[in-house]
Parts: C-alpha cells; structure tokens; sequence
C-alpha cells in the first residue's frame, strides 16, 4: 500500500522530510538534549538529596559521642576526719575527691604534674558529691566508690577523638632501664627502634642521633608495671640501640625486661597537634585498664541546665524554655490566628479594610524573622517594660510570627469546607454564627490543627528573633514560670556552637538532634491528622 | 495574684452562665421554646458581662503599671538618679525591679535595694487596686446583664456582636503588627537619624560602629558619624545573596521541574520529603553546618588550591544558604510550572516536540514572570536571613566582591548590635534600627513585586 | 488491498483514494475503565473523516490514539494495531516525535503559545529542524500562515502576541501551526467548538480547502459540520464504532438505528 502515497507534500518538499536520513540525524540530537536535560534535573534532586544526607550524617555523627559520658571511680575518704556531718555545707567537696585521685597516683609529685592530674576530673565534681551526700547521709563515715564525671578533654580522649592510639605492640627484644623514674635510659637489645622511630617523625641529629619532639608521633614503652616516654635515641655499642627517656609512671625495678615482656605504644597524634598530653593519656589508660572508667548515658546532658564546662553542660534548661515559650506562642496565635481567619472567611464585607488585611497578612508572612525581634524589642521591652529573656515576652514574638501562618492555613481549610454544608445549616434557620461554629469550624479543625502544628514546629526552630529580646543570656537555672530569664533550644545550640570548647561541638550537635525530633514529631502528627482527618469534598 | 484573679473571674464566668440559664429557663417557667433565645445563650450573655469587662481591664492594667511604677520609682528616687543618663537610669529601674520581682540583676548596691522595696509596695497597691475594680466591675456587670435576662430578650444577637467583635479584633491584630513594626522602626530610625545623618548611613562606605564615641565620660555623648555607613553591609548582603540564589535558582528550578515532569512516582515519593525536611530544619542548624563543616572544608580546598580563603569565607554562608532556599525555589517553581496549562503541553507534544524541547521552548518562556517572581522571593528570604550569617559570616564590613574573604550583611549586623548588655539609647543600638527599616523596606518591595507579578501571571491563565 | 478496501470500492463505486491510516481492534483502558471497544477504522488520503457521536461515545480517545496523544496519560493503555502507511505507530521501533511530526494536531480549545504570532507557527520547524536559513523559515511561516487564510489579517503584526487575536484567529493560527511542520495528516479535535458561527464558517472553509493536500480526521460535535465538511464519516457510541461510510450515504441512509436515531436528534 506504501507505494500509493503521493511522494511530495505541502509545501513541495518530498513527504518523507520527517523520515529521511537527514531527519533521523536531528532526531538523534534532539533526543541527546533530551537526556541531558532529564540527567540534568535528576541530578538537581540528587544534589538536593545528598545535601540533606551530608547534613543529617555530619550532625549524627557528631552527636552519638555527647550521648554517653565517662566516669571515673574513686574510692573517696568521707569519714568525719575529713567530713564533719554537722557542717556539710562548708566541706570542700573538690578538694576531696582531688586528694582521692591523687592517691592512686602517689608518683605524680610535681606541682605542675598535680593540677594536670586535678584536670581530668570534672570541674563540677564537688557540686554532685555534695548533692548526692544530701541525698543520702548513710555514705558518710567511711570510704565509699564515688563515680565522678571525666573532664571534657579526658572524656573526649577516652571516646577516641583527641589522639590516634595504637594498640600496644610487644618488643621483640629486651629492654634494660636504667633507673625506676625520673629521666633515664633505656637500652634495647637490636636497634630496630631506630628504624621505628625515623618512620615516625623522630629529627636526625649527629651521629645517628634521633630526637623524639612534641611534633613527632610519642612512643610510648611499657613495661615492669611503668611506662617511659622516648624522648631521642641513638645506636649503641654491637648493634644494640640507647634511648632516653622520662618515666610516667614509676616501674617495679630496673631488671632487664626480656624480649616479649615489653610493649610499646605509639600515639600517632603528635604531642603538639592534640589537646591532651601524653601524661594524661597515660594516667587514662591506667584507669582504664584498671576498670575504674566507666562509659554511662549521659544523663546529665539530657537532665541539667547550660554550663560553661562542656562536660556539664545540659539541655533540659533550653528544653524547658522553649516549651514555655511554645505554649506562650499557641496560647496567643492559635486563638487569634483562628478567629481572624473565621471572619476574614465567613464574615468579612469585601471591602477596602479587609482587602488590606489580607495583603497585610500575606506581606507579614515574608517580613524577615529578625524584624520581629526589633517590634519586640521596642514594644514588649522598652515600651511595655517586660522582663528580658522571658519565655512570655519571646512567645508573644513568636506569636506575632506564626500568625500568618496560622490564618493562612486556617483560612484555606476553612474555605476547603463546601458552601452546600452553610446553606444546608443557614436553611434550617441556623444564625450565621451557629452555622460557623457548630458545622464550618469542626469540618475545617482538621486543616486548621495542621497548618497550627506547622507554624509552631517553624516557631520552635526560630533563633533570630529571641537574640533580640535578650533570650541569648547565659542561664544556669531551669527556669521556672513564664517570667523566669530562660534560653531556648535553638538559641541554645547558637551559644554551643561558638564556644570554643572542643567537647561542645558534640553538645551542639546533640542538641540539634535533640530540637530535629522535636520537629519530626511535630511533623509526624500534622501528617497523620492530615491522612486521618483530611477529607476530599 | 493577678493569677488567681483570672482564674476567679473564670469562675465566676462559669458560675453566671449556669445561672443565666437557669434564670432563663425560669423565666418561662420551663418552656424552653417560648424563649426569643436558647437558655445557653443567655448564661453566655450573663458570663460575657460577668466576667468580660474585669477580665479587658486586667489586660490593660498588665499593659500601663510596669511604665507607670518605672516612673513612680524615678519620681521618688528622682535626687539618686539625677546624676545619670538615661540609659544608667534604665538600668537601675531594671535591677530594682528585678531585685523586687527576681530575674537577672546587674549588680546590686543599697540605692537599689531601697528602690525594689518601694517597687514591691507600689506593685502591692497597684495589684489591690486592680483586684477592687475588676470585682466592681464583675459584679456591676453580673447585675446589670442578671436583670436584662427575661422571655423575650435578644440574648444570641448581643453574644453574636460581641463575639463579631472580637473576631474584627483579632483580625485587626495582623495590621497592628505591622504597624507597630513601622512605627517602631521608623521611631527608632528617627532617633538615630538625629545623630547621624542619613545620608552618611545610607552612602557612607566605612562601618564600624563598635568604636562610635569619639570622647569619653561626660562627653560620651558625642558621636562619630563617619563610622556608619551602611554600603559594606549592603554589598555584603548583597554578595552573599548572589552567591545563594546561584546555589538555589539552578538546583530548586531543575529540580521542580525534574520532579513535575520527569520523575516517576516513586522518585516523587522520596524527593518530596527530601525538599520538605530541607525546608524544616531550623536555620540555625544552617548555620551550624556552615560553620562547623563548610567553612572548614571550602578554606581546605582553598589551601590546596593556593588560594587564601577567609575562614569566615562568603562562600561557605553563601552556598549553605543556597542550600536552605533549594526548597523554597523548587516549591514555589513547581506552582508556577504546574500552572502552565496542559493545552499548551498539548499542543506543543502535537506538533512532535520533545518533552525537554516543551519544557524549554513553551513551558518555562510562559512560566517566566512566575518564575522571575519566585526567584525574588528567594531573594527576599536570602536577604532577611538571619542565622546562618551569623553563624558563618564574617562581623569585619569589608567592601568586596571577592567570595573568598569575609564579608558581614545587613542582619549580622544588627544582632551584634543588639545582643549583650547595650544600653538602648546609644547611636550603636540605634543604628540596628535603622538597618531594620532598610532590611523591612527592601524586602517588602520585592514581596510586593513579586506578589503583584504572580497575581497577573495567574490572571493570565484564569 | 484489504478487505475494507475492497468493500469501499464495491460501496462507493469509484476509484477511492488509498488508505493512509488504519485502525485494527483498537481498544483503550483508562485504568479499568475502558473507553474504546475493537475499532477498526480506515483514514482515507486527501480526504475528511469526520467522528461523530455523543460525549464520551470515544471519538476523541480514537483520534488521540493515532499520533499517540494518550501516551501523556499516565493511565491509558491502548491494544490493537494503528498504521501509517503500512508502519505500526505503537511499534516501538517508531519514533513518537517523528510520527507526531508526521500527524499533527489540532485541538478543541486554541491553544497559542505565549509567543508573537511569527514564533508560534516557526516553532515546529524550528524543533524539527526544517528550515536551514533565517529565509527559508520565513517562507514557511508565511505559506503556512496563507494556507491557513491568516496571512491577510495578520501579516502586519507577526510580531505581536498569538494570544491576543480573536478565538477565530487563534484556531487558524493552531492550524497554520500544525500545517508548518509539514504533516501527512492533520488530526483535529472539535475544532470550532470554542469559536462563533462566523469563526465556524471560515475554518470549515479552510478544512475543505486543506483536503487538497493533507488528510484529515475531525471529531466534531455537530451534524451539520460533519455533513458540510468531511466525505466519509464515522459514528461512535459508547465505545464502539456504530457504523462507518461515505457522508451523503451516513446522513440520508444510514444503516444502523442508532445513528439514524443520532442524527435526527433522538439523542447525543
């Protein structure tokens, strides 16, 4: 039947121009930009996708460390010598447990040695000593086991991210110290630690001489019940190899440690590029493989007001604040927010002043956030004279916020109801107010309920406006009522955030989890009144 | 006190509404139906008055006594504190009053403690005060309303305008909020513009406000005007907005359109939330990252590079910021491409086009102004961006185009300003009012723009 | 020649024109639903079919099925076998681009592109690669456009919008849009639904005037138009193809009950 068709076409070019070679030839880079551009926008929802996952994976990751705690146990004298149970508020609880850490230490005698010792305890550790004796008279009178808190860099060394620690290797050769402590030298039985520690960052001086600085990596010997810090080594006589050294913790006796017996511990991490010395890791260590540290869920995280020591630094405080801010917040902007959208829906002339109300609206919807801060500041503050860093004065901000928002929301459920269920309720001679409220408004709560959960879970993560009333405040104490100074999640990882303590980034990032299920919750419920409740008329 | 006045009058609202409808049922001696109104209505009417009046007086009373004890202790202590200055003087009602009432304290001295002494017993009249008048109040409006109360009383029609009117109330509380966003703004702004002169702000290229006074002690008061010229933060913001919606217009638009056109259910099922939990996590969360991860990782590759890069780079706050808007483009352009009808699809599918070719040569020339619009929303939302600048920007008002060093904007600016302890009076603070009204202007012009070029888009297609 | 082809011949008695489309068993679901019942129906070169048939009766499904417009619903799914000139449009060897290239379209509503009048004929060509200089694009816009019979009222504002002339106007201008790309077919769907009687008239003019040189199918709602416009006409119901043969035969003496019923005005 082909053969019937005419050969040439309208305009009197040859028919088949859409199937000629010359056609296919275009058609083939046409359909070439068409998968360009299709890759092109699936790359676009990737790249949108993997941001969300780097984003999500950097703060998990960072915040499953903050979610557990070290502590350390101590056997702690609280006999009356040292306690006198009439006075239990003018003991130094610090000190104590100080003494006690000294104790199982009793080679660290340096004044300097001392206080880094005191160091890798909690700052706050006098602070619960004394509450948990309040708690509990019964411990005092003798020596009780007492976990106490590690301090932030202590705790962050022990969770594995100060320093690289290799596990200890056995040295295949004999090891003859000098003396028990103090500077000394060590002889090894082959010179294959020289090797060692040129691999390791060790300057070469003269005559063969290696000197171990705090920017190379520190290698560590343990062995008869001490450890000795390398600090240069150099060959000895027949093929042996000399090294000196500082002992950290004291050994047993000067007998050669035969090949096997001794160990060696290279801490990759250089001296200098940590925050953490090789003392104290050692000390840790020592605890450690003693079992007198222990890793706990960190309650005191979850549990305790905000704390310039990173270790004792908590959430509940913010927790607390922001949900008095949050009630604050519904308490005004749903009621408003759901009578102004009842009359801008069903009651309202058109007229001129309700046309500016809802340009208005939708204007107020898109003023910057920290604007409303400024109206805070100047209204609520300076005009009205209300407390700074009051959860009632940043509710009524946030409020003035999610308004929008919420007669949004409110006004599209409600027009979402058909006109059939009002003119059926004003037919039966209903009021138009009974017809609003006993038919319109319960059909429309679903909807409005949503958009409300959606415009608080925005208001719990707003962080700009409440720096302007003073909510950023550095506050200990879990506040109490709506006038209480009080900080609020947000706010709170904003301070975290820039301190420059090392063990507050895991906080922050805690506290970012912490603020994100929040919101998932929130979300989570608006998603399921929508599917439970939503209906389609 | 005040408390237990609230919940008194709630009370007593309940009260008097069983006992207007039981009035009322009374009144007919049970014949509901002869009644002009429901019984529940006239209880309602009974409690509105009952409790209505006291209740609006105790919000205005909680509004005026805090300004009107400030100024009863300045009175009273007016010889300690002639000596001062204003904002000296704001403090010290401040401290007293926190002293008096608890919350965070300066420091303290016996002036002070004289002055929350007198503000505790000023404060305790002031409360009886307020617990007299709105008894009076409750009960005066209790009789009168309790007598109204009979068969033919129009009970629903004075519930129904009295509930009218706080509808309009609330209502009317939005445009309140603007104004008092103008008006306080614009005030403050004057105040400033008193010290400095606008044109110096507005023109000016050197910003450095945190050396503003030129003289010490009394003479504190002088101010350098030189130090407040807003065109580094301007270009800053501006920057750093650029470098944003060059992140977001690209990404948000191809992906509103990928998923609109292109993605197959499934696709759609997942990347609708990825955007949607995008547009969720708090900016501070932004911010965070930016600070803590960008920054570090972009003046890395800098150094790798050989480039110097800021470690407060406008790049980092630029892209993280281009990263929060990617939803908020890719929403709003899924409207505006959705609201191209599927006629013109058709018909250009009819004359044999690809789908990329109708997207590129039909769909998106027709989406344009909604598009164009989108995008200055974007902007919008970029320029008032508060947190992740903060976070990540820079506080040094460098004048430059390079995205590689630190710049500071517009909003970073005015939370220096303003946080930490400030007294309020000085050209400092003032300053971050200003930048408010500039920040509050440009974006209400482009929000305006772009609502009005949306509504004649659509208009098209309707 | 097929069987069809045969009966043709032996019913109008003439030298009738090849067969440029067909239809074999065509069916069409809408998810469950089924819209389109085992059609099989001959498209005539260089001539005007007409659909008619009530709302819903599936003539437009029909006419959608034969440049593949229904693979832009997700939910359609079309059996059955349609060929041009011999070639399965569903085979998956052909190209969709390439056969709506071939059969262009026109649709109920005018649907001009937000463009100037020059840019919304230009754009088929354009796409397709037709015209190699800025010259030769003219001249296609400009045959297209006297073809279409706009070129008169038109050619002083190419430039201006298509979307600002008058719905008549517009619908030439669909044509003289399809008609640039140069189709074997031009498929049509109730054209002047949305236009005037006068609008009306002049598209059917131009419809006659365009059986010189393209082969048309039309679904129409009205009689009148079918009569006035096509030479063989086909009547749809519920899915099923009633009855198909020349106009004057369809419209005097119809063989089924139905369409005698349908085109007296006894239902649709």
């Amino acid at each position: 039947m082909t053969d019937a068709i005419s050969s040439f076409g309208a305009v009197g070019r040859p028919v088949s121009i859409h199937t000629d070679g010359a056609a296919k030839a275009r058609l083939k880079g046409r359909y070439r930009t068409e998968t360009w551009f299709k890759w092109l926008g699936a790359g676009a929802v990737a790249l949108a996708g993997l941001f969300l996952v780097l984003l999500l994976s950097t703060i998990v990751t960072q915040a499953i460390p903050a979610l557990r705690q070290n502590y350390l146990t101590l056997p702690i004298d609280l006999s009356a010598a040292k306690v006198d149970p009439a006075k239990l508020d003018e003991v130094n609880y610090d000190a104590i447990a100080q003494e006690a850490l000294a104790a199982r230490f009793p080679d660290v005698t340096s004044r300097q040695d001392r206080r880094l010792l005191r160091g890798l305890i909690s700052t706050g550790t006098g602070v619960f000593l004394r509450k948990d004796i309040a708690a509990d008279p019964g411990m005092l009178g003798g020596t009780v086991d007492y976990a106490v808190p590690v301090d932030d860099f202590a705790d962050l060394y022990l969770k594995g991210l100060l320093a690289d620690v290799g596990s200890d290797e056995a040295i295949s050769t004999s090891v003859t110290p000098s003396k028990t402590s103090g500077d000394i030298d060590l002889t090894f039985g082959d010179d294959a630690m020289l090797a060692l520690a040129r691999g390791r960052g060790a300057t070469e001086g003269e005559n063969g001489m290696l000197t171990l600085t705090s920017g190379a990596s520190s290698l560590l010997v343990v062995f008869n019940g001490g450890t000795v810090k390398l600090t240069a080594l150099w060959p000895g006589p027949s093929g042996t190899a000399v090294a000196k050294g500082t002992v950290i913790e004291a050994l047993d006796s000067t007998a050669p440690a035969a090949s096997g017996q001794a160990f060696l511990r290279v801490i990759d991490t250089p001296e200098a590029s940590r925050k953490i010395s090789d003392k104290e890791i050692v000390w840790l260590d020592t605890l450690k493989s003693a079992g007198q540290i222990e890793s706990r869920f960190n309650s005191i995280f979850f549990f305790t007001g905000a704390s310039r020591e990173p270790e004792l630094a908590g959430v509940w405080g913010a927790v607390v604040g922001s949900f008095l801010t949050m009630i604050v917040t519904l308490a005004i902007a749903f009621p408003i927010g759901v009578s102004a959208a009842i009359y801008l829906e069903e009651f309202a002339p058109k007229n001129r002043l309700t046309t500016i109300i809802e340009v208005n609206i939708n204007n107020l919807a898109a003023v910057p956030s920290i604007v409303f801060g400024l109206l805070g500041l100047a209204v609520f503050l300076n005009f009205f004279g209300m407390p700074r860093s009051a959860p009632v004065v940043g509710g009524m901000v946030l409020a003035l916020m999610t308004l929008p928002i919420i007669i949004i929301a409110s006004r599209a459920s409600l027009r979402a109801v058909p006109p059939s269920i009002r003119e059926a309720a004003l037919g039966i001679g209903a009021s138009k107010a009974q017809t609003v409220f006993h038919h319109v408004l319960p059909l429309a709560m679903p909807g409005i309920m949503t958009g409300t959960i959606l415009g608080m879970a925005h208001a719990l993560g707003e962080t700009a406006p409440l720096l302007m009333i003073g909510m950023v405040a550095f506050i200990v104490d879990i506040p109490g009522g709506f006038t209480d100074p009080a900080t609020i999640l947000p706010v709170q990882i904003f301070m975290w955030a820039d301190f420059p303590e090392a063990g507050f980034q895991q906080k922050t990032s805690a506290a970012i989890l912490i603020l994100l299920l929040f919101l998932v919750i929130m979300n989570a419920i608006a998603v399921i009144l929508r599917r439970r409740f939503e209906r389609r008329w | 006190m005040v408390g237990y006045l609230v919940v008194l009058l709630l009370v007593l609202a309940a009260a008097a509404y069983w006992i207007g409808r039981t009035r009322a049922i009374a009144s007919v001696n049970g014949d509901v139906a002869r009644l002009h109104s429901l019984p529940g209505q006239h209880g309602m009417f009974l409690a509105l008055f009952a409790a209505g009046p006291a209740l609006l007086a105790i919000l205005l009373w909680s509004l005026v006594t805090p300004g009107i004890e400030s100024s009863i202790i300045a009175d009273r202590f007016s010889s300690e504190l002639s000596g001062m200055g204003i904002p000296q003087v704001e403090a010290f009602i401040r401290d007293a009053r926190a002293m008096a009432f608890g919350g965070l304290v300066g420091f303290a001295d016996p002036t002070k403690e004289a002055a929350a002494a007198v503000y505790k017993s000023v404060h305790t009249t002031s409360t009886w005060i307020i617990w007299a008048v709105a008894l009076v109040l409750s009960a005066s409006g209790f009789y009168w309303a309790y007598s109204r109360i009979a068969q033919a009383y129009r009970a629903r029609h004075v519930v129904e305008r009295v509930l009218r009117a706080f509808l309009i109330a609330c209502s009317v509380v939005a445009i309140l909020t603007t104004i008092g966003i103008v008006l306080s703004l614009i005030f403050e702004s004057l105040r400033f513009f008193q010290q400095v002169p606008f044109y110096k702000f507005l023109f000016g290229t050197h910003w450095s406000p945190q050396s503003a006074f030129t003289g010490a002690g009394a003479e504190a008061g002088a101010v350098n005007q030189d130090i407040f010229g807003m065109v580094p933060l301007f270009a800053g913001t501006l920057l750093i907005t650029l470098i944003a919606m060059l992140v977001a217009a690209p990404i948000g638009l191809m992906a509103a359109i990928y998923l609109s056109d292109y993605a197959s259910k499934s696709v759609r099922a997942v990347a609708k939330p990825v955007l949607e939990i995008l547009a969720g996590i708090p900016t501070v969360v932004y911010g965070f990252f930016a600070a803590l991860t960008v920054a570090p990782y972009f003046r890395g590759i800098g150094e790798s590079l050989g480039l110097n890069v800021a470690s407060e780079s406008a790049l980092a706050a630029g892209v993280v910021m281009g990263i929060m808007i990617i939803p908020f483009v890719s929403s709003l352009s899924d409207d505006v491409i959705n609201a191209v009808p599927q006629s013109l699809r058709d018909g250009s599918a009819g004359l044999g086009a690809t789908k990329s070719e109708t997207i590129r040569k039909v769909v998106l020339p027709a989406a344009l102004p909604g598009i164009v619009s989108a995008m200055l929303l974007a902007v919008s939302r970029a320029i008032g961006e508060t947190m992740i600048v903060v976070m990540a920007a820079g506080l040094a008002a460098n004048l430059t185009a390079n995205p590689l060093e630190a710049v500071t904007t517009v909003t970073v600016q005015i939370v220096t300003l303003l946080v930490g302890d400030q007294e309020f009076d000085s050209a400092k603070t003032l300053a971050a009012f200003a930048l408010g009204l500039v920040l509050f202007c440009i974006t209400l012009t482009l929000n305006i723009v772009a609502l009005r070029v949306v509504q004649k888009y659509r208009e098209q297609y309707d | 020649m097929t069987e069809a082809g045969v009966e043709q011949k032996l019913s109008s008695g003439t030298n009738a024109p090849s067969i440029k489309m067909k239809g074999e068993k065509v069916s069409v679901h809408y998810g469950e639903k089924r819209a389109l019942f085992d059609v099989d129906l001959d498209v005539r070169e260089n001539q005007v079919t007409a659909l008619i048939g009530p709302s819903g009766c599936g003539k437009s499904t029909f006419l959608r099925c034969l440049n593949r417009m229904n693979d832009t619903i997700d939910i359609a799914r079309v059996s059955g076998k349609i060929t041009l000139d011999g070639e399965d449009v569903y085979d998956p060897k052909i190209d969709v681009v390439e056969l709506r290239a071939r059969v262009g379209m026109v649709f109920q509503k005018p649907n001009p592109f937000p463009k100037s009048i020059y840019e919304n004929v230009a754009y088929g060509p354009r796409i397709h690669g037709l015209a190699r200089s800025k010259s030769e694009l003219d001249g296609i816009v400009e045959s297209s456009l006297k073809k279409a019979g706009l070129f008169n009222e038109v050619k002083d504002r190419l430039l201006e919008s298509g979307t600002g002339l008058s719905g008549g106007q517009q619908q030439r201008l669909c044509i003289a849009r399809a008609i640039a790309v140069s189709p074997e077919v031009i498929l049509m769907d109730e054209p002047c639904s949305a236009l005037d009687p006068i609008a009306t008239a002049r598209v059917e003019e131009l419809i006659d005037e365009l059986r010189q040189n393209y082969t048309i199918v039309i679904v129409t709602h009205s009689m009148q138009q079918a009569a006035r416009v096509s030479q063989r006409t086909a009547m749809f119901h519920l899915g099923y193809l009633v009855e198909e043969g020349a106009t004057d035969k369809m419209f005097t003496n119809p063989d089924d009950k139905r369409t005698q019923d349908y085109i007296t005005g006894r239902f649709g």
